[in-house]
């Protein structure tokens, strides 16, 4: 009997230590969980500061109004903005549209067979295309064989091409979350099924689809490669003509012809440069692109978190 | 027509031309959709039809075999392996970053974090993925580059390492999203069950729901490496734009996708070989991604069905 006892001490001893040994793993491996996503977010907040510092002798009004110019002292980014804004307008107005009614079309049209699986896995395989090969794309196509040259046109479309998966993808997860009821309602009182889409199911995915646009849009802020790829030009000292001007018709298009440059290209072709001056300019259009596409995606993250605490169907 | 329209009643008449109109609306939508299979279509075309002049002045097996990739000098070669080289090895360094990062990262979240922690980290992440690549780059270029010059001071400017590391930063969020979604989709009963045995977290997270969630952690690997392959400015920017065969992290090399930027920024003359050479190199890198593209998306579906 003693002896058994003994050994049944030594048994528990045993596996006491095995307990200790492996909730001491749990607290490890938790700890080194926790320091590498704590790693993550300040590595995210030193690349920012580090911009901001680097670059913050550039930070005044100067740098907004001024063209890009041979002296890094003088140099600015006024063309550059102006570019990524008008380039902007076009991939919006055509992204949006498009994107949107795929995405209505594949969640509430497409009857399920083979036409809506081959639309559903070009969209999946398009989110995955490198965003080079649609500046390949825009070169042969939009450049050479459709002839619009190395316009504004030409970058807000290869552009709205990177958004178009984007923005279908999030209506159709909007769309999705729509409870059949809703629906139902409206067809029992006579609506036809563009109204059910267009007054119920597309308000009620209001939120999610713009939550989509807007992630494209900060996406298509930053996008360089495709745009160097269309042949736009690093170093432009006039803007495109303006789109409002006081005669009428009061809008033109010929911006949409006109050559350009865009944020991200400018502070690629600062970082080119030997020289540390430029480097400083290269830093000042980094902070700018990091706050417009940080606000971006804040905002929509902000957006969709509101989205899913207010709405319960 | 006249007579025709004056048999059906005003309501009736209402309704055709409704119906029409659904038709019409119907129609404008299918096009929409139809746009994503258009472009796929003209992606393939065009990388197709550009560079099939190319390969009537190359040979595939030049092409494929050849180790110097020398298109602007006098004597001009065309073998696409230095940039197959330079993209496996920048790839090959960022995954060594990314893969234990994002996984850690991955099982954390989906099984020790908290519910406060999770809303507070995933933001985070996503801001991660929305960080513009250009930008990447300039870190790579002048503060990871010159981080390593301290520990290892024959370092060029330009090499594979800095932009790896950087790029391995980059992809962790990635990793880290499919990974944590995979290993979400396990059934709560398979972790109550090991539970009960009297398992710890880490052993539950490690033997179970990790085996149970391989196919999903892979895919997130072979997506991992998808990008990878097809990032451009972080390494047109920093590991240089000279095409050199090397497998060795700390020389300067250029990928396929530094490559058409860098003929890009210089004068494209329409039609010269240089051109299509672009477009030859842009065919083989949409290869390579659609594969692992393909390979990731069948692996995720293949296994989901099981439990």
């Amino acid at each position: 009997m003693a002896i058994s006892n003994k050994k049944t001490d030594k048994d528990l001893n045993v596996i006491r230590a095995l307990i200790k040994k492996h909730k001491k793993n749990d607290q490890i491996f938790a700890g080194i969980g926790f320091f590498i996503i704590i790693s993550l977010a300040i590595t995210l907040l030193v690349l920012f500061l580090d911009l901001v510092i680097d670059g913050y002798p550039k930070m005044n009004l100067d740098f907004f109004s001024n063209f890009p110019s041979r002296k890094p002292e003088g140099a600015g980014i006024l063309s550059a903005w102006v570019g990524s804004a008008l380039v902007l307008v076009v991939t919006f107005f055509v992204a949006v549209p498009m994107g949107v009614a795929a995405g209505i079309y594949l969640e509430e049209y497409a009857k399920k067979g083979w036409f809506a699986d081959l639309i559903e896995i070009n969209v999946a395989n398009l989110a995955g295309v490198p965003s080079i090969i649609y500046g390949l794309l825009a070169l042969g196509l939009f450049v050479y064989e459709f002839g619009l040259g190395t316009s504004v046109l030409t970058a807000g479309l290869t552009l709205s091409l990177l958004m178009l998966p984007i923005v279908i993808v999030s209506t159709r997860e909007a769309i999705r979350a729509i409870p059949v009821h809703i629906r139902e309602a409206a067809f029992a009182v006579g609506a036809t099924k563009w109204q059910v889409t267009l007054h119920h199911v597309l308000q009620y995915a209001m939120g999610g689809v713009l939550t989509g646009i807007i992630i494209g849009m900060a996406r298509a802020i930053g996008e360089t490669a495709p745009v160097i790829t269309i042949g736009a030009l690093t170093f432009i000292a006039f803007l495109p003509p303006s789109p409002v001007n006081d005669v009428a018709p009061f809008i033109n298009f010929s911006w949409l012809e006109a050559g350009f440059t865009v944020l991200p290209i400018q502070m690629f072709n600062w970082i080119s440069r030997p020289e540390h001056a430029f480097h400083i300019n290269a830093a000042a259009t980094g902070a700018v692109i990091i706050v417009l596409t940080l606000f971006m995606n804040g905002l929509a993250i902000k957006l969709r978190y509101n989205i899913r605490k207010k709405i319960k169907w | 027509m006249v007579k025709k329209k004056s048999n059906i009643s005003p309501a009736l008449a209402k309704n055709i031309r409704r119906n029409f109109l659904e038709r019409i609306i119907e129609l404008v939508l299918m096009f929409s959709g139809l746009i994503a299979v258009l472009i796929t279509f003209g992606i393939v075309y065009i990388l197709v039809s550009e560079s099939i002049p190319f390969f009537e002045a190359v040979t595939f097996k030049e092409f494929l075999t050849s180790t110097v990739w020398t298109p602007n000098f006098e004597i001009k070669n065309y073998g696409i392996l230095p940039l197959v080289a330079g993209t496996l090895t920048i790839t090959g360094v960022a995954l060594l970053v990314a893969v234990p990062l994002g996984t850690i990262t991955a099982v954390y979240l989906s099984e020790f974090a908290s519910h406060r922690v999770k809303e507070t980290v995933k933001p985070i992440l996503e801001l991660l993925v929305g960080v513009p690549t250009v930008v990447f780059g300039y870190f790579a270029l002048l503060l990871v580059t010159p981080l390593l010059q301290k520990i290892y001071p024959d370092l060029s400017t330009f090499n594979m390492l800095g932009p790896g590391i950087v790029m391995g930063i980059m992809i962790v969020p990635y990793i880290a999203s499919v990974a944590e979604d995979a290993m979400r989709a396990v059934p709560m009963a398979m972790r109550e069950g090991s539970y009960a045995m009297g398992a710890t977290r880490f052993q539950t997270a490690v033997s179970v729901v990790m085996p149970a969630a391989t196919s999903g952690i892979v895919a997130a690997y072979i997506l991992a490496i998808s990008r990878g392959i097809g990032e451009t400015m972080i390494v047109a920017i920093a590991a240089g734009q000279q095409p050199n065969f090397t497998f060795n992290p700390v020389d300067s090399a250029a990928t396929i996708t530094a490559y058409i930027v860098s003929v890009a920024l210089g004068d494209l003359e329409h039609g010269g070989i240089g051109y299509q050479s672009i477009f030859a190199a842009g065919i083989t890198l949409f290869v390579m991604t659609l594969s692992l593209n393909i390979l990731g998306q069948w692996t995720r579906n293949k296994f989901t069905e099981r439990y």
